[in-house]
């Protein structure tokens, strides 16, 4: 087997072991009561996460650029109760649109 | 809360990232083929492993010359973060192995975000559409990136980098009214930004799993 099929078969594979785990072996009853504690603030803290890693990171260094001003405007957007999909579509409009310009 | 969200629903809800992961798929596609993966190869990996960043990772790693373990390697640690994300949502995967299998291989970052309820509860049915909307996007951006080039051109241009950690925060934002998720918000974000510069990509997310710790200490009765 080539080196890609090596790597599209073993990515593959190990991909949905990880996604697959938590479903398969624990799915379908409810946590612990402590873990379930756990597992409701693994939500926030993941999704925290994905925010300032998306806003600020440019591979393994921290930057501050243009992503900022899309994702400062999508806040004002929720701020002002703005449905999902608008606030989705301002964060790129936004940033989009200083790149356009500059 | 109002009416219980079902397929529909969540099929709406991921049009405009649907949109946005269409342009990276292209573009995923046309930096695949020129790291000499072939046509088919990019095509089954957008199929089969369903996940934007890794992909990238793996196809640069091989663009440059690298061995297919260090690609491997690089394109699980940064899916290493479903494993704690998977958690999350397996109270709410009922069904046989098959059933989970397939809820498991459409929950993406962005189906996952979409699906959440609040208060730590998830929605499978908005996980199943948003994420075969996603894939849907995905492959066909792929497929339409290696037959045809870079039609669409930078998707940076546009702007749409932005709206993943837009999305992310609209979806955060209802999650933490109370303290303890607050905490836990708080510290997963730190953890991510401090340990970006230090470790390879896909650890400071794993890593902000604990977070979640932090934030326990309030929760505690």
């Amino acid at each position: 087997m080539s080196a890609v099929w090596t790597v599209v078969v073993v990515t593959g594979v190990g991909t949905l072991a990880l996604k697959a785990a938590g479903p398969v072996l624990l799915g379908g009853r409810p946590l612990p009561d402590r873990a379930a504690r756990v597992a409701t603030l693994l939500g926030p803290a993941l999704l925290a996460a994905l925010v300032a890693i998306g806003t600020f990171a440019e591979g393994e260094r921290l930057v501050v650029d243009d992503r900022l001003l899309g994702v400062a405007a999508a806040a004002v957007a929720i701020r002002m109760r703005a449905p999902v999909l608008l606030v989705v579509v301002i964060a790129a409009a936004v940033t989009g649109g200083y790149r356009a310009l500059t | 809360m109002a009416e219980e969200r079902s397929y529909r629903h969540g099929a709406r809800a991921i049009v405009p990232l649907a949109i946005a992961v269409f342009g990276f798929g292209v573009s995923y596609g046309v930096l695949a083929e020129t790291a000499g993966m072939g046509s088919l190869a990019p095509i089954v990996m957008s199929t089969t492993t369903f996940a934007g960043s890794a992909q990238f990772a793996a196809a640069s790693v091989l663009a440059a010359g690298g061995a297919a373990a260090t690609a491997v390697a690089a394109a699980l640690l940064l899916n290493a973060r479903y494993a704690p994300i998977g958690v999350t949502v397996a109270p709410w995967i009922t069904g046989g192995v098959w059933s989970r299998l397939l809820h498991a291989h459409l929950m993406v970052d962005e189906s996952w975000a979409v699906a959440a309820e609040g208060g730590g509860r998830w929605n499978p049915k908005v996980l199943v559409a948003a994420g075969l909307g996603i894939w849907i996007a995905w492959v066909g951006g792929t497929v339409i990136g290696v037959a045809f080039g870079d039609v669409i051109g930078d998707p940076n241009r546009l702007g749409l980098d932005a709206a993943f950690p837009a999305l992310f925060l609209a979806l955060l934002a209802p999650q933490v009214r109370d303290r303890a998720p607050r905490e836990a918000a708080f510290a997963g974000a730190a953890i991510g930004l401090v340990l970006t510069p230090f470790t390879p990509a896909g650890v400071p997310i794993v890593a902000a799993s604990l977070g979640a710790l932090l934030g326990l200490r309030r929760s505690e009765p």
